[in-house]
């Protein structure tokens, strides 16, 4: 955002010199060391960009060669065996545990981080707020494995209260009922994900909340407005695409976690009704439970799945960065 | 000058930080060597000198499977001590990647859980110049039946029942079927929860096998190493087949029996013989003692009964296997592997492997895989 205002600070005598000025400064007028850089910068561009389109090559070829072996329906079959004769699998199942485990974890980790930006950057005293902000950035240094082991060891057994309440009061929903299996269940998952992507989203909305114009929050405190309405009305609408790419980043982390996911669930091949009952799968633990004893067929089929995974979040952070352009009037960018 | 306290109060915290992972880490550290040195008590019976060098040198890589990697380690161990001229790295990444491995010439030997496949042999005859890959079973063990259910201490189950209780056909600890191969037992009123291996594995493909030959019409399933029934909660890896066990009341699963250490209690199995056989090694070695030998020529792929007669054999084994080219293997490593692989098979070695809840191979299949070695090239 810094560095956005910056440009255009930069950018009005530049453009004074017209558009002449400004070709000749980045054809390089010639010399020959800016010539190097350019090439340099140039190449590495065009570099990149021949790496993605190798590794997508290469893995577009190898999932479609599993793809045509495939006996069961790729998208609908609730099977994963590659060493069947013929091999039968299929992403529903996968497909759709690793989107509800995701929507859990952003259901619960998104407000409470709102709420603990919010509290850094407008209630907590300064003292406070510092180690606050450091204990938090901690929880992002933490590995993965790490929070499986804790969610295996720890969570799992500690969440048998919390399954029977929900079942008892929330079980007629069906989505929420319990048969009193091991809580090795998507909701475990989604719980975890939700303590693993809290730091990223409630940094990124700690850094937005933060750039809200004073003029704004002091507009609202001299119509009398209370603490809660200044935030109401002038930190979360400037702040709402911000929070909105906040939690699409942690989105992107919920969606790709593998080895925590693998060690809470107990993942099979079938979609239960209740979000409380063991079973399910996520995409990258799939990978990870899959990939050492895989031959190179189930490789292939592996790396397909990887595909569906990276096709949902090329969709997600698409669909994420229209609502941030319909929503462009609030945000900071031309604040 | 603001800017740069804070920045010394952040490297001050660093610091604390690390300090303190250093003293957790150095903990760590010392119950390894704690356990270690137990561990190498067991093994101090061997004496020195048990292994012969003759001229092996160099850098040996293998990779493999799982199953029998603390084998591996207190073999490397003793070996090490004999030839220090020797490094062996023994990555335990699991039978299917250690077999993709060596057939692309990266390792010197292989690990695995299950006999090379037909094809897999075709495609050593590019890597072992004018031979083939071969199996030769190294080491033994029980698969232990684990439960957890509070006020049972032990159990008796027969296939049948075993495979309904996976097959998810009974889901109750008080069960008639149970009750009645356990008739002086407490059953609880309580749900059985199966745990299986979420990720490929040996132990299953083992297990199932076992499963198939016993119980036929009961497990309707092809085996192999991904898990087939459905239902049923899982975990990845035996030791998170243990944790489960031992955390969760009602639950069951197999896992290798070195991974039914601290009070994990394991079910007897009730076999042809008069008693319910234990799962013990000595055991183990009862029932893989009654092995065929299927592999033709120098290949040494063993075909396990399921079934024995004779008392207290135990009959849910697995057997792992080390698989290296009969003929041309590459000239720099095979004194290293001939070397390696004849300790692992002599007396001394096969004696390390009870110390780590594996069973040692039956003296008749023993001196064939002896001699199978010492003809290598």
């Amino acid at each position: 955002m810094d560095t956005s205002t910056q440009q255009s600070d930069a950018a009005p005598p530049h453009t004074a010199q017209g558009p002449a000025a400004h070709k000749r400064a980045v054809r390089g007028a010639g010399r020959p060391g800016d010539r190097i850089f350019l090439g340099l910068s140039r190449g590495s561009g065009i570099l990149l960009l021949v790496i993605m389109a190798a590794i997508a090559v290469f893995l577009t070829y190898r999932a479609a060669l599993a793809i045509s072996k495939d006996d069961g329906n790729f998208l609908t079959t609730f099977e994963w065996n590659t060493s069947l004769l013929p091999p039968q699998f299929g992403i529903a199942v996968l497909a759709f545990g690793t989107v509800v485990s995701s929507i859990v974890a952003m259901a619960l980790a998104v407000p409470v981080a709102v709420g603990i930006a919010l509290f850094l950057t407008h209630y907590a005293p300064r003292k406070l707020s510092g180690p606050i902000a450091y204990v938090i950035d901690l929880l992002a240094a933490v590995p993965s494995i790490v929070y499986g082991l804790w969610g295996a060891l720890v969570l799992v057994p500690h969440l048998n209260g919390l399954y029977g309440w929900l079942d008892e009061y929330f079980g007629w929903t069906g989505i929420l009922s319990w048969q009193g299996g091991a809580p090795r269940s998507l909701l475990t998952v989604g719980i975890l994900l939700a303590i693993m992507i809290l730091p990223i989203i409630t940094n990124v909305s700690r850094e937005v909340f933060r750039q809200v114009p004073r003029m704004h929050e002091e507009a609202a405190l001299a119509l009398g407005a209370t603490r809660w309405e200044v935030i109401r009305m002038s930190v979360l609408p400037f702040g709402r695409s911000g929070v909105i790419s906040a939690s699409m980043l942690g989105l992107g982390r919920a969606l790709g976690e593998t080895m925590a996911v693998a060690t809470v669930l107990s993942p099979t091949f079938d979609i239960k009704a209740s979000l409380l009952d063991p079973g399910g799968g996520t995409f990258a633990q799939n990978i990870a439970s899959k990939f050492n004893e895989a031959t190179e067929f189930g490789q292939d089929a592996l790396i397909a799945s990887g595909l569906v995974l990276f096709v949902i979040t090329l969709l997600v952070n698409g669909a994420a960065r229209m609502i941030i352009n319909r929503r462009k009037e609030y945000s900071g960018a031309n604040a | 000058m603001k800017l740069q306290r804070k920045t010394r109060r952040a490297l001050a915290l660093g610091a604390l930080a690390v300090s303190g992972a250093l003293a957790i880490t150095a903990c760590g550290s010392d119950n390894n060597s704690g356990k270690d040195s137990n561990g190498g008590s067991s093994s101090a019976a061997a004496a020195p000198g048990a292994a012969k060098c003759d001229s092996a040198k160099g850098q040996l890589q293998a990779s493999g499977s799982s199953a029998q990697k603390n084998a591996i380690d207190a073999w490397v161990k003793q070996y090490s001590q004999d030839c220090k001229d020797v490094q062996i790295n023994y990555n335990p990444t699991g039978s299917g990647a250690g077999i993709t491995a060596f057939l692309q010439g990266q390792t010197a030997f292989a690990g695995s859980d299950s006999p090379l496949k037909p094809e897999e042999v075709a495609q050593s005859k590019k890597v072992c110049s004018g031979g083939q890959a071969i199996d030769l079973p190294m080491v033994g063990g029980p698969i232990a039946i684990g439960f957890n259910v509070p006020g049972v201490d032990s159990l008796t189950l027969d296939p049948a029942t075993l495979a309904k209780i996976f097959n998810g056909k009974i889901t109750n600890w008080n069960d008639a079927a149970i009750k009645k191969l356990n008739p002086s037992a407490k059953l609880p009123d309580l749900k059985i929860q199966a745990f299986h291996r979420s990720d490929e594995s040996g132990t299953t493909d083992n297990f199932t096998k076992y499963l198939i030959a016993t119980a036929k019409s009961d497990w309707p399933y092809s085996g192999g190493k991904a898990w087939q029934a459905k239902g049923g909660q899982s975990a990845q890896g035996s030791s998170g087949l243990a944790q489960q066990v031992k955390q969760t009341a009602g639950a069951i699963s197999y896992f290798e029996l070195s991974y039914a250490a601290d009070g994990i209690k394991t079910v007897d199995l009730k076999t042809g013989a008069a008693t319910p056989a234990k799962a013990t090694v000595e055991n183990a070695t009862k029932a893989i003692a009654s092995a065929q030998v299927v592999g033709t020529g120098q290949d040494m792929a063993l075909k396990l009964n399921y079934e024995p007669k004779e008392d207290g054999a135990y009959p849910l084994t697995l057997v792992t296997y080390e698989i290296a080219c009969d003929k041309g293997n590459k000239a720099d490593t095979l004194p290293a592997v001939k070397s390696f692989l004849s300790y692992i098979a002599s007396e001394d070695g096969q004696k390390q492997l009870t110390g780590a809840s594996y069973a040692p191979i039956p003296d008749a299949i023993i001196t064939k895989v002896r001699s199978t070695i010492s003809g290598l090239s």
